[in-house]
């Protein structure tokens, strides 16, 4: 029990400090990679807590897919300009203080509601544990029965945002040579080909 | 205190809340890091129920931990494309600067 509750002070110790920093930092670069520990180190807990799989997903779905994406769009705009720009101080005192009433007021709310509940002395003891079943398992029997059809919604979900970035960043070039199916397939022999008379010497003029 | 509860999972859960929210009003430098905050706010969530649902035994609060990590991807990808078209066409990302729906 105590390796268990070092564990769990040495990584959220890790996630609240990266937490911070991702706000706080300069650079949005090492924002990033703040945000990529603080969701190795909660992946962590949460496969220390039993939630093997989730904590999978989530260094798969947030640390390999989410992550990379954000460190994509932060190369891709041009942000060491923006760093240098620094907000005014007046401005940023004053959003330091709506920022923490606002924090602290949420805080001791959250604090009253977690305070006030009545606790079990820990979680599962091992006798509950049912050994021949691993949780991905258990997740898998939950997931593709009862919430089959919320699972399918959430492959749409999916689906459409992809639809939805690819509309959103594409863009049309002009000058460029494209493939066009439609006249490609539409086109005739009379179309392409074309027999010329040639006089000697004068060569043909032969337009596009 | 040398235990580990549920108490201490829901705590860490509230700091990382407020850290998110914190996050999004202290910004003034550019619109992704607003982002990351939310991903900040959803990962508590996530912290929540999944403490949750080992505690009272019950998976349905892990299922739901993974519906809400695919809106999280689908929103981290919308909202990055938004945010490069709108870079492509302003040519600045700064928080101050998008007031166009202002009027």
């Amino acid at each position: 029990m105590l390796v268990h509750s070092l564990f769990f002070y040495f990584f959220s110790a890790i996630t609240v400090f990266s937490a911070i920093m991702v706000t706080v930092s300069r650079n949005t670069v090492y924002s990033v990679f703040f945000l990529i520990l603080v969701f190795v180190s909660v992946s962590i807990l949460f496969i220390m807590i039993g939630a093997e799989f989730l904590g999978m997903i989530m260094l798969i779905v947030y640390v390999g897919a989410v992550a990379v994406l954000f460190l994509f769009v932060v190369m891709m705009l041009n942000v060491t300009e923006q760093i240098t720009k620094r907000a005014t101080t007046k401005g940023l005192i004053n959003n330091i203080s709506v920022a923490s009433i606002v924090g602290m007021i949420i805080f001791l709310e959250l604090l009253v509601v977690v305070g006030g509940w009545k606790y079990k002395e820990s979680f599962v003891s091992l006798s509950d544990i049912n050994l021949y079943s691993s949780n991905t398992h258990m997740l898998g029997n939950v997931l593709y029965t009862d919430y089959i059809h919320l699972f399918q919604i959430a492959g749409m979900i999916l689906l459409i945002a992809m639809i939805g970035a690819i509309t959103l960043t594409f863009n049309k070039r002009e000058n460029v040579k494209r493939q066009n199916y439609f006249r490609q397939i539409q086109r005739e022999k009379n179309d392409g080909v074309s027999l010329v008379d040639v006089e000697t010497g004068k060569g043909i003029k032969i337009d596009d | 205190m040398i235990e580990i509860g549920l108490g201490h999972y829901l705590t860490l859960a509230a700091i990382i809340f407020i850290i998110g929210v914190i996050g999004i009003f202290l910004n003034r430098k550019n619109v992704i890091i607003i982002l990351m905050s939310i991903e900040l706010i959803l990962l508590a969530v996530n912290i929540n129920l999944v403490s949750f649902s080992i505690y009272l035994q019950d998976l349905v609060g892990q299922i739901f931990t993974m519906f809400i990590l695919t809106v999280a991807a689908a929103e981290a990808a919308v909202g990055l494309a938004i945010i490069v078209i709108y870079y492509k066409n302003k040519g600045s990302i700064h928080v101050e600067q998008i007031s166009s729906l202002k009027g």
